[in-house]
């Protein structure tokens, strides 16, 4: 069944689209340009580049430190959490008729829907008393708290593996964490994409934990820099913007070159 | 046997204890100070009982803050359902260059809200009403942010643009779990496009409807990000959301066991409304 391009829907998807990507030309017009071309017209291509911008705006926010600073946080967690939480759901899928795990279960999703403005309060004092309000401690919440929604989707997945496989390693002699590594870590690679796809993206552009967690500003990551400097770009619309650019720029450039696989890794693991 | 048992123990009771530690013992201090009235920094308190919870009914601010709280939520969940079914219905169509208008409304999704939010700001203040002057409007051409009727508007408007990209791309992925042979079926039956999106298309994408309407109510009710960069709850107190409110009364304004307070009521007027809306929705999913 083959039919030709539905040309109306075409033009008004194409048409939707600018409304995508009006704010982000308009970002990129104003990074390049400077005060002088602004006063010109705000909406033409920039006539020089004033890459300037840039540097001022690498040196005023202390750019690739917090571009290190996020970059540690974001994959140590992406790592740590398809390690750990998928693990904890092996383990409570293949025990769901145990009370103990099914209650574990119950005990983690639920968490799902407790906001964490309720949390964020004594979180912050325990975390100082403890003092883990800096990159290490960043890390092991995010680790902890990706357990809710993770457990949900892993157990959901693993669930639908069938059991023969484990049993054939178990008779053969493997242990339980044996089973795990080498038989069904490697068949959770589809729903690990997208765990791993959605919790990059919450984690690289989390804001809140950031803001009330971390104390110091050598451990800033990209947004909390954005918020602290705003003050301080309140004059020069230029270099703020160039400072927004840089800080957008590292998802955009993994954007396009993983942009199908991202799109796909989220499909796919919500369908299932 | 006994040591398989053992192993699976080891794989969870970590994880265990941490969440304890770091989720449920924080939430359940939470709700202790919250009948206490500590204010963050001194070294003592008292225990006051259900005087915040009597307060908090009676502030103004918190009052406020759920109302503005509450149609933004709504308003937002409603257009973002409606708008990323239409675009997901389009991209799945025959359209030319489908792979790369995907990108392009997936994109907003992987952005920082929070710099999108400042983008957006600038925006509304300096490019926006231009337009609005050439169309001669006075309303138009003013900053919808600094107007305290209409800045909840202009904060829907950034919510929904960002919000639109993942609930498209589940609803795409819904479509396509859609069997092929029910619209050929409908066709032969001589159904119109219309008849054909409420008689398959609709009822068939039930589940993915109440997973993005709850997603995108939830979002909407934890609104955060978006407030700081726009607004910063203003003008005056007319867009401070509850997280808002939470945030900057406890950590800023010596309102800790009183925010805290609030957060339990927030807490529970979440979960209702996420259980009402499984409820409901799941219903539908049933009656197919």
């Amino acid at each position: 069944m083959k039919k030709s391009t539905n040309w109306p829907v075409t033009i008004l998807i194409a048409l939707g689209s600018l409304l995508i990507l009006f704010p982000l030309y308009m970002t990129i017009a104003i990074a390049l340009k400077n005060p002088e071309e602004m006063a010109q017209s705000i909406f033409a291509l920039p006539t020089g580049l004033h890459f300037e911008n840039f540097t001022n705006a690498i040196k005023a926010t202390n750019f690739f430190n917090a571009l290190g600073n996020s970059t540690v946080i974001t994959i140590t967690t992406v790592v740590f959490i398809l390690l750990t939480n998928s693990m904890v759901a092996y383990a409570i899928a293949r025990n769901m008729k145990r009370k103990f795990f099914k209650v574990l279960y119950f005990y983690f999703i639920s968490a799902m829907f407790i906001p964490f403005q309720i949390i964020m309060l004594p979180v912050v004092k325990v975390t100082t008393d403890l003092h883990m309000n800096n990159i290490v401690g960043i890390i092991i919440l995010y680790v902890v708290y990706g357990l809710a929604f993770n457990v949900f989707v892993y157990t959901g997945y693993i669930r639908s593996i069938p059991y023969e496989l484990e049993e054939a390693a178990t008779v053969d002699g493997a242990s339980t964490f044996g089973t795990f590594w080498k038989i069904i870590f490697p068949l959770l690679a589809p729903v690990s994409a997208t765990i791993g796809i959605l919790s990059c993206l919450s984690t690289w552009n989390d804001f809140m934990l950031p803001l009330v967690l971390l104390g110091d500003q050598d451990s800033y990551t990209l947004p909390l820099v954005q918020y602290v400097f705003q003050g301080q770009f309140s004059t020069d619309f230029n270099l703020a913007f160039a400072s927004y650019l840089l800080a957008l720029t590292p998802m955009l450039i993994v954007y396009l070159f993983a942009q199908k696989w991202i799109i796909s890794g989220l499909t796919s693991g919500s369908i299932k | 046997m006994a040591k398989r048992r053992v192993a699976f123990y080891l794989m969870t009771i970590p994880a265990l204890l941490l969440f304890f530690a770091f989720h449920t013992f924080p939430a359940l201090q939470g709700i202790y100070y919250s009948f206490t009235n500590w204010d963050g920094f001194s070294d003592s308190f008292d225990y006051v009982g259900f005087k915040n919870f009597v307060n908090i009914f009676q502030d103004e601010n918190v009052l406020n803050s759920y109302v503005f709280t509450f149609k933004y939520a709504i308003l937002t969940t409603i257009l973002i359902n409606i708008i990323s079914l239409l675009i997901a219905l389009g991209l799945n169509a025959k359209i030319k260059a489908k792979n790369f208008f995907r990108g392009v409304y997936f994109l907003p999704n992987i952005l920082s809200v929070l710099i999108v939010g400042f983008i957006f700001n600038y925006l509304f203040a300096n490019v926006f009403p231009i337009w609005g002057e050439k169309l001669g409007s006075e309303f138009l051409s003013q900053n919808i942010l600094g107007n305290s009727d209409w800045a909840w508007i202009g904060i829907v408007i950034v919510a929904v643009w960002q919000g639109i990209a993942y609930n498209t791309i589940l609803y795409l992925a819904g479509l396509q779990t859609i069997p092929h042979d029910l619209y050929e079926a409908s066709n032969l039956d001589g159904a119109s496009r219309w008849r054909e999106f409420w008689s398959i298309t609709f009822p068939m994408l039930a589940s993915f409807f109440t997973i993005n309407m709850v997603l995108a109510m939830k979002g909407g009710l934890m609104v955060f990000d978006q407030i700081v960069a726009l607004t910063g709850g203003g003008p005056g107190r007319s867009t401070q959301s509850i997280a808002h409110l939470i945030y900057t009364g406890g950590f800023q304004g010596g309102e800790f066991a009183y925010q805290s307070a609030n957060a339990v009521i927030y807490f529970i007027v979440i979960v209702v409304i996420s259980a009402l809306q499984l409820k409901f929705l799941q219903k539908r999913e049933m009656d197919l």
